[in-house]
């Protein structure tokens, strides 16, 4: 058997590790579901929050694999949560099972697990830390438009706190990319980040307004600009609106720009976007599938 | 080992066997004894001096000897955080038997704590801490928080 290897964090990946996992889930994905190289094989999909939409993706991902899930209904007030450690947890389950797909809300629990686990885990996402197959779902669906590199991506929204553009800059970071970003003041991209994909050799541009730059980007990424970060109902709306989406803001942008938004949206894109070709967030979020699962085989087989 | 001579006697003694941390930045000598997990309540024989002149008139240093005991390099690594410049002598019979400077280690280890508070080392799980030392900041290996220039808050 191979050296066991988990999937904590998109910052363990180099460039060729990323490519090699893209690849995989193309070729897969091209295949279709009825490659079963997980038969006979059992996954522990053990959620500590409630997230369906990542749950569901894993479950269905191993399930086109031919494997079986063995999922909690919910780990809250069952034993697994009373009193017992993570470490002792993880070191019981992984005795039960192949794989370990792990959801948490502390951040740094997967790195954990992945200490005290006799077999793989994949990261679904710890508390405000990392979550790598939302980075590699969106990097491969970027892939599936245009080539990574050499291209202008926008990220729009709240790039203070959201891990999502946070995770996914830094792997852009291994490619040719010029990233930039447009937020509301106070919700900058955080100075080390920038600071550390400029040492990276990524060219980071700082945008107030998203007409200011929207018709030279090839790839834009909003996210939730979630109602919590503001004083008041009011400024949240007024800057929610500045940013808000539509046909008309999309009428002058270049042939080949994708929009992509992780979901579930709150209102940055305005429902009619949906029907014009550069929505691709829907098709993101099936891409999930062909991503989680080539995921599944790279740590199992 | 040079000893620091004081108007009407010395500043501290010279001790015989033991290890003496000399060029401590002024000020700090408290922070790299706790660090070092040494307090008034061991059985060593300490001997602090702060604020103490150097050839150069505008630097102060702290100096801390320590009797009969000798401390390990992976120890005194530990106060290369804060003392970077600090010197090692370690003393046998009165004699310097071996003299070093500290080196940064490239990864800490279970003496410093996280200030994310939401960040699996502070909960109640059988781990260490663990940083990455990059340029003199610290990135928790499990949440990937940077610690920058209040490392010594964060000293359990």
């Amino acid at each position: 058997m191979h050296n066991m290897h988990h999937i904590i964090s998109i910052r363990d990946f180099e460039r060729e590790d990323i490519d090699a996992l893209l690849t995989k889930a193309q070729q897969i994905q091209s295949l279709g579901s009825y490659k079963q190289t997980l038969r006979g094989k059992l996954v522990a999909l053990l959620f500590f929050e409630p997230s369906t939409r990542t749950r569901m993706s894993f479950a269905s991902a191993l399930a086109r694999l031919g494997g079986e899930a063995i999922t909690v209904d919910s780990v809250e007030g069952s034993s697994i949560s009373k009193g017992e450690t993570l470490a002792d947890t993880i070191k019981v389950v992984s005795s039960y099972v192949d794989a370990i797909v792990l959801r948490h809300p502390k951040e740094g629990a997967a790195r954990l697990a992945s200490e005290f686990s006799s077999v793989p885990v994949i990261n679904a996402g710890d508390g405000a830390g990392q979550h790598p197959s939302q980075t590699l779902l969106d990097l491969f669906t970027i892939k599936e438009n245009m080539k990574l590199d050499g291209i202008d991506l926008g990220l729009l929204g709240d790039l203070r706190y959201g891990r999502t553009a946070h995770s996914l800059s830094y792997a852009l970071s291994h490619y040719d990319v010029t990233i930039h970003t447009i937020t509301p003041k106070s919700l900058e991209m955080p100075q080390w980040l920038s600071t550390e994909l400029k040492e990276r050799g990524t060219e980071v541009v700082e945008h107030e307004k998203l007409e200011d730059i929207i018709n030279d980007l090839d790839v834009l990424y909003a996210t939730r600009i979630q109602r919590e970060r503001f004083p008041d109902m009011a400024s949240y709306a007024r800057v929610a609106n500045t940013y808000k989406i539509t046909p008309e803001t999309l009428k002058d942008v270049r042939k080949n720009l994708i929009l992509l938004h992780p979901l579930p949206r709150a209102g940055e894109i305005d429902p009619a976007v949906d029907a014009l070709p550069y929505a691709k967030y829907f098709r993101q979020a099936a891409n999930g599938i062909p991503v989680r699962m080539a995921m599944l085989e790279d740590v199992i087989l | 080992m040079s000893v620091k001579k004081h108007e009407g006697g010395m500043l501290i003694n010279p001790i015989r066997d033991g290890t003496v941390i000399d060029h401590i930045a002024a000020g700090e000598a408290l922070t790299v004894l706790k660090i070092l997990g040494i307090t008034g309540s061991c059985n060593e024989e300490l001997s602090i001096a702060t604020n103490v002149s150097t050839k150069n008139p505008a630097v102060k240093k702290d100096i801390v000897k320590i009797s009969n005991r000798e401390l390990s390099k992976s120890e005194l690594n530990k106060i290369a955080l804060i003392a970077p410049n600090a010197t090692i002598n370690i003393i046998r019979n009165s004699k310097v038997v071996d003299k070093a400077g500290v080196e940064i280690p490239t990864v800490v280890t279970g003496f410093v704590r996280c200030p994310n508070p939401g960040c699996i080392t502070n909960s109640d799980e059988p781990i260490e801490t663990k940083f990455k030392v990059v340029n003199g900041t610290l990135h928790c290996l499990y949440c990937d928080n940077i610690l920058k220039s209040d490392i010594i808050n964060y000293i359990i």
